[in-house]
């Protein structure tokens, strides 16, 4: 179905039902209990995770698939974003032609710096991409001012001259991003006894998107051309003597995956136009390094799963404060609850990253293949039964053969 | 006029002179081996002829056209195939896998963007991959992850891949080294079966010549860069320069 054998296609109604189902399944606990903080099911952190899951999806492409690590990834990110943000200045709110721009600027940017990094492999492959976002950073938070809006970062105001829509709205406001008049921001919120679910114009958009990017990567990864990235990942002299040329091979990887990143750039402007330079810093390019490896590098759906939490663990541990452990601890005796408050918020709130350094650090030492490979070997555990009466039906079968 | 002419080929490595003057002709459709003790330049010439390096003097053709200055997977193209002495396969990919890309490159060329029709979809390349598998008894073993394989069968898989490309000339550096005596025979019995079905001219490098008297037409023996004589095995085998450079006093029956 769809060009996919059946596996792919389950794993593809999977995700689609995950996706389309989010607001229920990210939000399971009532608005007013005490676990209410741990629900993710608002439009922003749902845009985040499609977003950084299309950035993810495309950045394994690369790393996952071809073997390439590039540490400049977030330089199409950016590029994407401002791309789109200056769509939304020169003609008009709709998201379609800034979301298309922000994928043919980020390819064509991306065609330059993979023309040049792509001479060398390995280390010095990925040093190149580096120094070239780090070259792109610098140039759009100072040198670039006229076109980035330098350290404040690119804005729409009221003087865009927005040629095919408005430059402001009747009320004198700034007009809002939308498709085909459908406001990004709107959010329908419907109430279930005392869960409060959101459903997001600009969210659905995103994981439209998101689906699509993923199904695109699907057919990649069971292609001809998924096949020689593969290819060059496990052993580029052999396929330098089998008569392939890989530089054209990898240069379009390297495009494909470019136009990703600034898709999910061009994305996050949609739904909050604008763009600063600190998207295109080396930090937001490790970031989707550790979400793939987190999530498991060269599986389809790891990427998409990294992304999930690690932006889980930003939004939702970065907001527990002390007082929120006191409450947790409140029914220790009052020195041990101080001990207790003590130790743990370290990992929570700014420390945040602590926590997600130590889930990374396990993942990586037990589960080198990622939180897939988890996955995997936890269904291996319930199925390893069923496995021996298969294979013991097998080989009744066969004499009757 | 050999359907491989080597001309005066020398290749210095700084003060090391590696190769001097050389001088090979391989008949078409022969067997071809070069032998020589280490160090005496049989790798530095493979690696002229497949593009890796680029000899400093004379000049190397392949069927009336020179092959300096083409990258490897140019020369390939020209139908010149590899065998390398640790099988270079595709470790990370299945036997099946590994063999479709060969199959891919002769359909296609050098680069094709093929990104939406599945593999499973190409019929053709399937086919053709199967029947050579078939070919050299690897077909049961099609759906192995091949870095598993043994050495033998990881070697074996490497010819099929070549073999996949339906080369004119196939290149054998030390195919039986680090193998035991039987392997070694069965690889014999595989080359020999390939000499004799397929139009296919080999050129041989080897140490074993237990091999090397199985296989060959014609040998060259190298030493210290030059070829001290070119004639077919039986010369060769009582041959005094050739005793005296390579054989020593463990001269073969």
């Amino acid at each position: 179905m769809l060009g996919l054998d059946r596996k792919d296609f389950i794993l593809l109604l999977v995700v689609f039902a995950l996706v389309v189902l989010a607001p229920f399944l990210l939000n399971p606990f009532p608005t007013n209990s005490a676990m209410a903080q741990f629900n993710a099911g608002y439009p922003d952190l749902m845009q985040r995770f499609v977003i950084f899951g299309i950035f993810a999806i495309g950045f394994n492409l690369l790393f996952g698939l071809t073997g390439y690590l590039s540490f400049g990834h977030a330089a199409f990110l950016g590029v994407g974003s401002y791309s789109a943000v200056w769509m939304f200045k020169l003609l008009s709110m709709s998201v379609v032609p800034a979301i298309i721009a922000s994928v043919i600027a980020s390819g064509i940017f991306a065609l330059l710096i993979g023309y040049i990094s792509l001479r060398r492999t390995g280390i010095y492959f990925s040093i190149l991409t580096l120094a070239f976002a780090q070259m792109s950073f610098n140039l759009a938070y100072s040198v670039l001012t006229p076109i980035t809006n330098g350290e404040t970062g690119l804005q729409i105001t009221l003087a865009d001259p927005r040629i095919l829509g408005v430059t402001a709205t009747e009320s004198g406001s700034i007009p809002v991003t939308n498709l085909l008049g459908a406001e990004m921001r709107s959010t329908y919120i419907m109430d279930v006894g005392t869960w409060a679910f959101q459903f997001n114009v600009g969210y659905y958009v995103c994981a439209a998107i998101m689906l699509l990017a993923f199904y695109v990567s699907v057919r990649i990864f069971r292609s001809p051309f998924g096949l020689m990235l593969r290819a060059i990942k496990a052993n580029k002299t052999r396929l330098n003597y089998t008569g392939l040329n890989i530089r054209p091979y990898t240069l379009a990887v390297f495009v494909i995956s470019g136009m990703y990143a600034g898709l999910a750039g061009g994305l996050m402007a949609s739904m909050d136009p604008l763009a600063g330079a600190e998207r295109m810093q080396w930090t937001a390019s490790g970031e989707v390094v550790l979400m793939t490896i987190l999530g498991g590098a060269g599986t389809l759906i790891g990427p998409v799963l990294g992304a999930g939490v690690i932006k889980y663990f930003e939004n939702i541990f970065s907001k527990i404060n002390s007082s929120v452990l006191e409450s947790w601890f409140a029914f220790m005796p009052e020195n041990m609850q101080h001990a207790a408050v003590y130790v743990s918020e370290h990992f929570v709130g700014p420390g945040w990253h602590l926590t997600l350094g130590l889930l990374f650090m396990l993942v990586v030492t037990f589960l080198p293949g990622g939180l897939v490979e988890g996955g995997q070997r936890l269904s291996r555990l319930f199925r390893r039964k069923p496995q021996k009466d298969a294979a013991r039906d097998s080989t009744q079968s066969n004499p009757a053969e | 006029m050999g359907i491989l002419e080597v001309k005066n080929v020398g290749k210095r490595f700084g003060g090391l002179k590696a190769l001097s003057d050389v001088n090979l002709s391989v008949a078409e459709n022969s067997v071809h081996a070069i032998i020589g003790p280490n160090g005496a330049g049989k790798s530095t010439l493979l690696n002229c002829l497949v593009g890796k390096l680029i000899p400093d003097t004379g000049s190397v053709m392949f069927d009336g056209q020179s092959v300096l200055g083409r990258k490897p997977y140019q020369i390939n193209q020209m139908g010149i195939s590899r065998v390398f002495q640790t099988p270079e396969i595709f470790g990370d990919l299945t036997v099946m896998e590994n063999m479709m890309i060969p199959c891919f490159a002769k359909r296609d060329g050098a680069f094709e963007l093929n990104p939406i029709r599945a593999i499973t979809a190409q019929k053709d390349i399937i086919a053709h991959a199967e029947s050579v598998l078939a070919d050299m008894n690897l077909l049961e073993k099609r759906d192995m992850h091949s870095a598993s394989m043994s050495r033998g069968d990881k070697r074996r898989l490497e010819i099929a891949m070549c073999l996949a490309q339906e080369p004119r000339l196939l290149l054998l550096d030390e195919p039986t080294a680090g193998m035991a005596r039987a392997d070694t025979n069965n690889t014999i019995e595989l080359l020999k079966e390939i000499r004799d079905k397929r139009n296919i001219t080999i050129v041989i490098i080897e140490h074993d010549m237990h091999v090397v008297f199985s296989l060959a037409e014609r040998i060259t023996v190298l030493a210290q860069g030059t070829p001290l004589v070119e004639d077919v095995p039986a010369k060769i085998k009582g041959h005094p320069k050739v005793r005296e450079a390579y054989l020593g006093e463990s001269q073969p029956a």
